[in-house]
């Protein structure tokens, strides 16, 4: 059996819904975590199906934001999480969206950082609290969390895994899953990896060194 | 390893383990933690659901959206008056999964046994048949494990989702898994331990997920009390030696074939059941206003 008994009875939660609540903390968590944990000044938060619908209702909107400055899914103060928002100055707004073709619980989310940095993500809660991000500063992704994850924007050329692999390598960062796609050969291609341990930020600023790759993101463990 | 009922029992054979011994040693695998670790966790777990079932007895939770709560201090004020017909295992039970129910529905701390809008059935039915039988610490914990061992093999073999298989896979799930629970509590072998949970499944095969503007209150709280009631009844006919006949891994299919037969309207939708009777679209007009619209037409189609 390779479910956990904590994953049955669990998560530890704010209530009401473990797919509205929990879920939507976990989507806010993971811009905490893409935008590296800087203080936020805007936000947009574009919601589809079932998440548009009952967004007060289950508290969606208060667990989005809770999980956007870093709170967990069994914060207290996730109820306030709005007002909290409001008294750092973070502007927040939700609006209703078509995002196509995803699944029912799905939102995009658009920050900007007090530096003026702007990252976007689009995540859905698959269920049970558990969550997907299916796309991140416009590439395609797919990161449930479980696990700190780099994701290299990079020109599709011999050699650049491998090169990503080896500084991972010499960090001692071992790898537990790794993804490669591509819109098409020799055009930009998108490695996301997934790891044993944390990846250090210099794996990231040796990366950025070499010049065929475009974008390096580092995501913290956020579920 | 284990991924059935079968498999389960057969890693049991006549070792005189519980089900709880076998989930247990794989939990410390899996997660690569010591015994003692797992049993600090169920117990700070449990400890969380334990004042989720109290405090709205003496006081009235209330939702955040205003439309339900007060219902688990209304029961427990009613069983001090002494005037219930239940026993008072099942009536305390039932009360313990409304506060729980209603503490989730107002933002509380709950803990998600296995899913938030089914979080009273488990803790509800455990505290209130162990307070019966003055169960030490220990099996508690060992009967919360049990339980988590049976949520393990429905979430693989089926869903404990109300959006993929109706209510029958989340509170359908808790109730089988408090009614195992409460079997090996009351000393059943873990066969009977299998036949209360396949019987607290076959008797909700089919209920529809219905909320009420899509929250997670009518009928999830009184679905939470009616879950008490149904683990308790399994456990007793599994106790009086009744059998299910058809055996939990097959009850377990048939009930996940049910839910991918439910249509969508019937999958927490709201678009289905009571979500649409009268009553139900008045009351989500009250909360949402706008016809319960939020205008975003193309990703929803209730109104088509
Ligand atoms: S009706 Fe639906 S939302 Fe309510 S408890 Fe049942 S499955 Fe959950």
């Amino acid at each position: 059996m390779n479910i956990s008994m904590f994953d049955i009875l669990g998560p530890v939660m704010i209530g009401p819904s473990s797919s509205h609540t929990a879920g939507a903390q976990r989507i806010g968590k993971a811009m905490y975590m893409i935008s590296g944990k800087e203080e936020i000044a805007k936000v947009d938060f574009y919601l589809h199906g079932s998440f548009s619908h009952t967004l007060s209702g289950h508290g969606t909107d208060r667990a989005l934001v809770a999980g956007l400055m870093g709170m967990d899914a069994s914060d207290a103060r996730i109820r306030n999480s709005l007002q909290i928002a409001k008294e750092r100055g973070i502007e927040v707004s939700f609006q209703p969206e078509d995002l196509g073709d995803v699944h029912p619980n799905t939102v995009k989310v658009i920050a900007t950082t007090k530096s003026g940095k702007t990252y976007s993500m689009i995540g859905s809660s698959v269920g049970g609290g558990e969550v997907e991000i299916v796309e991140i500063n416009g590439t395609k992704a797919k990161s449930s969390g479980k696990f700190p994850t780099i994701i290299v924007t990079h020109i599709d050329r011999l050699g650049v895994i491998s090169k990503i692999s080896s500084i991972l390598a010499h960090y001692e960062v071992n790898i537990v899953t790794m993804s490669n796609s591509r819109e098409k050969k020799g055009s930009t291609a998108t490695t996301m990896i997934e790891t044993d341990h944390e990846i250090p930020l210099s794996v990231k600023e040796e990366l950025e060194e070499l010049d065929y790759i475009h974008q390096v993101v580092l995501v913290e463990k956020f579920a | 390893m284990y991924h059935n009922a079968k498999e389960l029992l057969a890693l049991i054979g006549d070792s005189g383990k519980s089900i709880a011994d076998i989930v247990i040693e794989n939990e410390m695998e899996i997660s690569e933690i010591s015994r003692e670790a797992i049993m600090d966790e169920l117990q700070r777990r449990y400890d969380i659901m334990y004042k989720a079932c109290h405090d709205g007895l003496e006081t009235a939770v209330i939702s955040i959206s205003g439309l339900t709560g007060g219902t688990g201090k209304q029961m427990w004020d009613f069983i001090k008056s002494g005037k219930g017909i239940q026993d008072l295992t099942t009536q305390k039970g039932i009360a313990y999964a409304l506060s729980c129910s209603e503490v989730n529905a107002s933002m509380g701390l709950i803990v998600a046994a296995p899913t938030a809008g089914a979080c009273g059935i488990l803790p509800g039915t455990l505290i209130a048949v162990a307070e019966k039988l003055q169960s030490s610490k220990e099996d508690i914990l060992k009967a919360l494990a049990t339980a988590a061992g049976i949520g393990q093999l429905i979430t693989k073999n089926a869903t404990v989702s109300g959006a993929e298989g109706g209510c029958q896979a989340e509170c359908g799930a808790a109730a089988s898994m408090a009614a195992a629970a409460i079997t090996q509590l009351c000393g059943g072998t873990p066969e009977q331990c299998f036949e209360a949970a396949a019987i607290a499944i076959k008797n909700i095969m089919g209920l529809v997920c219905d909320p009420v503007a899509g929250l997670v209150e009518m009928p999830c709280t009184k679905r939470n009390a009616s879950g008490v009631g149904n683990a308790i009844l399994s456990c007793d006919l599994a106790m009086a030696g009744i059998t299910s006949h058809i055996p939990f891994d097959e009850v377990v299919d048939a009930m996940f074939r049910v839910g991918k037969a439910l249509p969508s309207t019937l999958r927490e939708t709201a678009l289905g059941g009571i979500a649409v009777t009268p009553t139900g679209m008045a009351l989500k007009e009250k909360i949402f206003g706008n016809g319960g619209c939020s205008g975003n037409c193309s990703s929803c189609g209730g109104c088509h």
